[in-house]
């Protein structure tokens, strides 16, 4: 019996530590897409979560456009990205949700050309379809009886949270600080949050399972998202092309029904 | 005390119906499987059978049947102990708890617990043994224990199944005798596949053969002359009572010598002697300077009992071979000399 | 001797009964195994950055995941006991239909994702979960409260301790019951004194894998509770969190977890063996 306990104990330890089965990062998955290309060429695209819905649209376009060509992703978080291909990850193109993460790329003199910003996301106020707690601006999230979820101060998006606040001169008194802008949605989503803090374009993304709500202070900080090449890349020339597409007009309208701004 | 049984366990065909008297003990008798478990698991209170009437003292414990109102007393509340082949001492508790587990169930003080055990304890001459954890005594000691504990419940009626099956030879004289002395007027039903069980520790015995019972009467009588044939087969026991002087069982004007099985018998008091006819060899003439115990006899009856052959004479019998048989051209009403090793014979004062 | 059940107590190694010997080829696949299990162990000591160790896992959010860590899995433990042990004894003492059916279903949890589990939580238990209307008119507010990782815990860790002690009830056996019933004991009286002492070393490493189930869970606690320093960020969530910053905390608390986790083992193996 000894022998048993010891090795269920060790199982438990295994899925406790390694938090087996968990997968609540932003990543989107794995590598998408079809796994093989036979006979043609490949490019590997290393993307922010965020950009999930709009880049797979984007990669089916190149497809097209590319005949004999597979374009593979990889979304999670962009400093999980990073780490990725600092790592040595086989990645040809890298889009960040946030200038740092590009910086830790660019430091290591990883990138092949040099980032562009693609597109920008601001922060909106995600409620449920009904909106319970009657929430209808930035202020309101300051009343400690509102069931408030936001992003951890340690992720870009709760970076961006902590900012916005400190602009709009309130104290946010959060319920739950969540590791990631899908964990947030996730709450709200489910009725547990009256209102959470998220990208505009996860609203948009969400669809009628949770209803935005936009605030003026929302301009003090933009996300920029910029986009590069990796130097490892075995096909810098494809990547670049992939690059092009999503700086270009077609890319940029894709982005912007997706809800993001500008560059 | 009266325990009337009467059972039918159709899962496992067992039908079987005794009764147990006042201060009486009841030896099941019987092969392997052949229900006698069966039935004190349905005493006990374990099994519910299909059909049943088991009455302690007026108190229904056991109703079963098409038509009738069910009865079913849960274990703990039918006063009925049970006595297994292992001691099953609780490995966690001390002799002395073990002991005391009954009475302090019950609700009995620390105090009153106390004496009880103390009591029975001395009883089976186990009470230095108090303090020891059952893991560090002998597997006779612990039996010896789980007896003291029993009787510690005070039960109105005593179950014991195989209590010396699993022991070494070595120790069961001394337990078997212990046992003869508790259940001397205790109510109580004994399952065994040992003839010299029954014959020294049961007032009757049940033969189970089958799951119904094969004959049933007071246990000598069964023992000596079995009509079924498991008793005939384990049994068939020779059995001579008679009184002990100077180191012998006096038979008439003969002495026996035998084994003695647990305490002396007292000087001039009375004795019996237990021998099996395998241990019993047949002689036209009686041998000359045999230190064997020697009776002479007359045939009554020869039987065949499978390779065997049973040569009956009065009481007595003895198994021989065919060609023996043939050989000594034994018949009904042939003079013979019966001898049987003194080593053979079982002795014990009754 | 008399008693069959297992005792625990070490024996010298020289009364061990001989035993056949294990085919030579065995060796090799079973160190692969060790050192698959043992060689990321070692990819975490030398990650860390032993200059600032202290520091990192003295930071007032490390500790207070630690100490929440310990707190909500002491308490998932016991709340593993409570209702853990009477389902492990209906189990394995019990018969009724279904109840292959129903062992399945309680022991869910140890193969589905604790992801999934969080999720089914939220839609029990959750504001707008099956009971959540009631427990709302009680005025209890589960999402994002410490008793939230507390029911995420007991709900993952719940099924080790059950069948842990469900085995070590079968291997125990009914013939001590049946012998204290016998002796007139009633069957509260047959579980407190004979059924809990003699499993009790099932108990104590069922308890033991639960606590340690508890310690290390995640994905029920994140989806479930929300993640708040203090109330509801255990040290998995802090370690999770601190990847994202800074890899050197991460994998400090990493340490400190699997620290914490081989003591719990080492302790409980200690008590069983003086048992």
């Amino acid at each position: 019996m000894k022998r048993r306990f010891t090795t269920i104990a060790v199982i438990a330890l295994a899925c406790g530590t390694a938090a087996c089965g968990a997968d609540t990062s932003d990543a989107g998955g794995g590598p998408s897409g079809s796994s093989t290309a036979s006979g043609g060429s490949k490019i590997t695209v290393y993307a922010a979560a965020s950009l999930k819905s709009t880049f797979e649209h984007l990669g089916q376009s190149f497809e097209k456009a590319h005949d004999g060509t597979t374009v593979e992703f990889n979304f999670a978080g962009s400093s999980d990205l990073v780490s990725q291909i600092k790592g040595g990850a086989p990645a040809d193109v890298f889009a960040s949700a946030d200038e740092k993460n590009m910086t830790k790329l660019t430091a290591d003199k990883l990138h092949g050309s040099d980032p562009k910003v693609f597109a920008t996301n601001t922060l909106e106020i995600a409620t449920p379809p009904d909106n319970p707690a009657g929430v209808t601006s930035l202020k309101d999230l300051a009343d400690k009886d509102i069931t408030l979820v936001v992003c951890a101060p340690e992720v870009p998006c709760g970076a961006a949270t902590g900012k916005v606040a400190k602009a709009a001169g309130i104290t946010l008194s959060p319920d739950s600080e969540e590791q990631s802008v899908t964990d947030v949605l996730g709450k709200v989503k489910s009725g547990e949050a009256d209102a959470g803090l998220v990208y505009v374009t996860d609203v948009i993304g969400a669809g009628d399972a949770v209803k935005g709500i936009e605030f003026p202070e929302s301009t003090a900080v933009t996300n920029r998202y910029p986009i590069a090449t990796v130097a490892v890349s075995r096909n810098a020339a494809l990547g670049q092309q992939f690059v092009d597409l999503v700086l270009s007009d077609e890319g940029q309208k894709v982005l912007a029904d997706a809800g993001f701004g500008r560059p | 005390m009266t325990f009337e049984f009467s059972a039918h366990v159709a899962p496992r065909d067992v039908d079987v119906s005794f009764t147990v008297g006042p201060g009486e003990t009841v030896a099941l008798l019987g092969p392997n499987g052949a229900g006698k478990s069966t039935v004190l698991a349905v005493a006990a209170g374990l099994l519910r059978p299909d059909r049943a009437d088991v009455v302690l003292d007026g108190r229904p414990l056991t109703v079963a049947g098409e038509g009738r109102r069910r009865v079913q007393v849960p274990p703990h509340d039918r006063q009925v102990a049970l006595l297994a082949q292992q001691p099953l001492l609780f490995p966690h508790l001390t002799v002395r708890d073990n002991v005391e587990f009954a009475p302090r169930s019950r609700g009995a003080s620390r105090a009153e617990a106390a004496a009880v055990a103390r009591h029975w304890l001395d009883e089976v001459s186990a009470g230095e043994l108090a303090d020891r954890r059952p893991s560090q005594i002998s597997g006779g000691q612990a039996q010896r224990v789980a007896i003291a504990r029993a009787l510690a419940a005070d039960p109105r009626l005593l179950l014991l199944d195989e209590p010396m099956a699993a022991l070494d030879v070595a120790v069961t004289p001394a337990l078997r005798q212990t046992l003869r002395r508790v259940l001397a007027d205790r109510s109580a039903v004994l399952v065994t596949h040992d003839a010299l069980d029954a014959l020294l520790l049961a007032d009757t015995v049940v033969v189970i053969e089958d799951g119904r019972m094969a004959e049933q009467g007071p246990t000598a009588e069964v023992l000596s002359r079995p009509r079924s044939a498991f008793a005939a087969q384990i049994a068939g026991l020779n059995i001579l009572t008679g009184t002990w002087r100077t180191g012998s069982l006096t038979v008439g004007d003969r002495a026996v010598h035998g084994m003695v099985d647990g305490a002396r018998p007292t000087e001039g008091g009375a004795a019996t002697a237990v021998f099996s006819p395998s241990a019993v060899s047949v002689y036209r003439e009686p041998p000359s300077g045999s230190p064997r115990n020697l009776l002479p006899a007359r045939i009554t009856e020869i039987e065949p009992q499978g390779d065997r052959i049973r040569v009956r004479a009065g009481a007595l019998s003895a198994d021989v071979t065919p060609q023996a048989v043939a050989e000594l051209d034994l018949t009904p009403g042939t003079e013979v000399t019966l001898s049987v090793k003194a080593t053979e014979v079982t002795i014990y004062g009754t | 001797m008399g008693s069959t059940v297992p005792r625990i107590s070490r024996r010298p190694s020289h009364l061990d009964p001989p035993r056949v010997g294990v085919p030579r080829w065995i060796f090799l696949p079973a160190l692969a195994g060790a050192a698959f299990v043992l060689l990321p162990l070692v990819g975490i000591l030398s990650r860390v950055e032993w200059g600032n160790f202290a520091e990192l896992i003295t930071s007032d959010a490390s500790r207070q995941a630690l100490l929440l860590s310990l707190k909500t899995s002491s308490l998932s433990t016991l709340a593993c006991i409570v209702l853990g042990v009477p389902m492990a004894v209906v189990l394995a003492r019990t018969r009724f239909p279904g109840q292959g059916l129903l062992r399945s279903l309680v022991l869910l949890p140890l193969v589905l994702p604790p992801v999934v589990g969080g999720i089914a939580l939220l839609y029990t238990f959750g504001r707008r979960g099956l009971l959540g209307h009631t427990l709302d008119v009680l005025g209890l507010q589960i999402a994002f409260s410490t008793a939230a990782v507390v029911m995420a815990q007991t709900f993952v860790a719940l099924p080790f301790l059950v069948v842990s002690l469900e085995g070590a009830l079968r291997t125990a056996g009914r013939q001590y019951e049946v012998v204290a019933a016998s002796l007139g004991a009633r069957p509260t009286t047959v579980f407190r004194r004979v059924t809990i002492p003699l499993v009790l070393p099932g108990l104590l490493s069922g308890a033991v894998l639960s606590f340690a189930r508890s310690l290390g869970e995640f994905g029920a606690t994140i989806t479930f509770a929300g993640s708040l320093q203090g109330t509801t960020r255990t040290l998995p969530l802090e370690i999770y969190l601190q990847r994202e910053v800074n890899a050197d905390a991460a994998v400090a608390l990493s340490l400190v977890l699997v620290v914490v986790a081989v003591l719990v083992i080492g302790l409980a193996r200690q008590g069983r063996t003086s048992l």
